[in-house]
């Protein structure tokens, strides 16, 4: 999985008045050109963590606040799971993100179904 | 794990105390030994031992021991002579603790024998580097590792550096070489230069190796000092390596020809803000002049050899291009009719891409298009020089639509933000047909 991760102004970016419709312009490109190359499985661009709600439940009582996250630098602004025949591979598209030019693009395998570490659901 | 040999001694460089006259001495002494004669002295002891790891372990050895003995004693006469004395027996004591492989053992009492004889009469070894680099490029060996091999053995770049130019995981890099030295320790692969009837083969995946260095130095954007900007100079250092080794080869000319004729432009390929600048739109004035005359040499020792080659025709096309320095135009005829002969004997997709764009530059964008058209799908999805190209010609052909359609495939397949940026601005300039 690709994960794009980003800092507030990372996330300014998206909307400011003169980054933005460049960022998206070349963002979209690599979203469809990464589409195109029929490599991606799913994928999502993620609201402001302000947006967000944080969920607990402790104790049988749940709570929930608003995001961000304890102060978090860095939050999840969207991931694109792609399926390709190697890490070499995976890191190459990550390359070519142009999120990856100021902000960080995360590369992690997916653990494959069935992994004996999934939780099992009982019969 | 062994650590490269270079690399210990630049964290030992960066550790030591400057001030001392000796240890500066040293230091540079060394460095220059590793500059000149890593790649030498690791393969004259393995070609002889069979064993790169073993052998480059003996010289890092034999480099701490400098580093310990020369500021006291001074630097030897002929350092190289000094350290491949000590890596050998430095082998030799190692061999002795275990002796589990009795090939290397056999060939120890050989080179105790020559390094003897050399340490008292001779001033030079024998140069075994060509050995070294067919081993490299063996067929045995993975493809991805043949070229970091060729830059950790012969050049003694170390692991981390080749990693990052390779886009690669530091560990999984060197996860990758110790595999491929593993593999020409355990299968013997021999330490010789291909027989005739091999030659030819064997030789373009050693000049495949050492241009697959370049090209990934020359993707680079506009920080030469950069690890990609410096695997570029270090494919060059390989390329002359390869023309001294084998100065009958043609196609070794040609390679090293197509590299100084790229390298030539490296600086008029972005604007002093950083901005991606197309061959067309270079100042010539930028080109470096010494470059470009040293590839012409080697295009014309290489055709005075008379056998053509993939190497020296794509080399003929940067000629070419280069001419526009003297000229001030491009003979596309010439480009197109190159490629043609370029795509008949390597038909890779970026010989079709560039014989397309030359054909619609010649004058005959439908033809080039068709070109285009004709290169199958599964090569193209994720080629972006295609899909510029492409767009290109389109543009030319008044296709505003198409023509930004496959300006922004190109745009989301560059990994270069300068290059990104450009192709950005190639959209505007379809978008106002």
């Amino acid at each position: 999985m690709l994960i794009f991760h980003g800092s507030k102004a990372d996330f300014d970016r998206r909307t400011d008045p003169k980054k933005g419709p460049i960022f998206w312009g070349e963002f979209m490109a690599y979203v469809h050109a990464i589409q195109k190359a029929g490599v991606v499985v799913a994928g999502a661009g993620l609201e402001i963590p302000e947006n967000g709600k944080i969920v607990r439940v402790r104790d049988g009582s749940s709570q929930v606040q608003d995001g961000p996250y304890a102060e978090t630098k860095e939050s999840l602004a969207g991931f694109l799971l792609i399926e390709v025949p190697s890490l070499e591979e995976a890191l190459a598209w990550a390359k070519k993100s142009p999120w990856a030019t100021h902000a960080t693009v995360e590369v992690r395998g997916v653990l494959p179904p069935g992994d004996a570490r999934a939780p099992i659901l009982p019969a | 794990m062994p650590v490269p040999a270079a690399a210990q001694i630049r964290t030992i460089q960066a550790k030591g105390d400057s001030s001392s006259m000796n240890e500066s001495a040293t230091h540079s002494a060394i460095e220059t030994v590793i500059r000149q004669s890593y790649g030498q002295i690791v393969a004259y002891l393995a070609a002889r031992s069979g064993d790169v790891a073993g052998a480059e372990d003996a010289l890092s050895d034999a480099f701490m021991g400098a580093l310990r003995r020369w500021p006291v004693d001074g630097v030897p006469d002929k350092p190289e002579a000094w350290l491949l004395r000590a890596a050998r027996n430095r082998l030799i004591d190692s061999a002795r603790h275990d002796r589990v492989r009795l090939r290397s053992s056999e060939h120890l009492q050989q080179i105790t024998e020559e390094a003897q004889t050399m340490a008292t009469t001779i001033d030079s070894f024998p140069d075994e580097r060509l050995k070294l680099l067919f081993v490299c490029a063996h067929p045995a060996i993975d493809v991805a590792a043949r070229t970091p091999l060729m830059l950790q053995t012969v050049l003694g770049i170390d692991a981390a550096r080749i990693a990052s130019a390779f886009l690669v995981a530091p560990k999984a890099m060197s996860q990758r070489l110790v595999r491929a030295k593993t593999k020409i320790r355990d299968a013997t692969i021999p330490f010789r230069v291909p027989e005739p009837q091999e030659w030819s083969e064997r030789l373009a995946f050693v000049l495949d190796a050492i241009y697959a260095a370049y090209t990934t130095g020359w993707e680079s954007g506009p920080d030469s000092s950069s690890t990609h900007g410096a695997l570029a100079e270090e494919a060059i250092v390989l390329g002359r390596v390869l023309v001294k080794l084998m100065p009958a080869e043609p196609e070794a000319h040609g390679l090293l020809a197509l590299m100084l004729h790229c390298q030539a432009r490296r600086e008029a390929r972005h604007s002093c803000d950083g901005r991606f600048i197309s061959l067309d739109r270079q100042d010539t004035n930028q080109w470096s002049r010494p470059l470009m005359d040293e590839a012409e040499q080697h295009l014309h020792v290489a055709s005075d050899l008379n056998r053509l080659g993939r190497f020296q025709l794509e080399a003929a096309i940067q000629s070419v291009h280069a001419r526009r320095a003297v000229t001030g135009e491009t003979d596309w005829q010439a480009i197109a009719l190159l490629y043609e002969g370029l795509a008949r004997i390597a038909p890779g997709i970026g010989s079709l891409v560039g014989r397309a764009v030359a054909l619609a530059q010649a004058g005959d964008p439908v033809t080039g298009l068709t070109a285009l058209d004709d290169i199958s799908s599964d090569r193209i999805a994720s080629y972006q020089p295609y899909w510029a190209a492409r767009a290109h010609l389109l543009h030319l052909l008044g296709k505003s639509s198409d023509a930004i359609e496959a300006w922004q495939r190109a745009v989301g397949l560059t990994d270069d933000p300068a290059l990104r940026q450009y192709l950005m601005g190639r959209i505007g300039e379809s978008a106002s047909l």
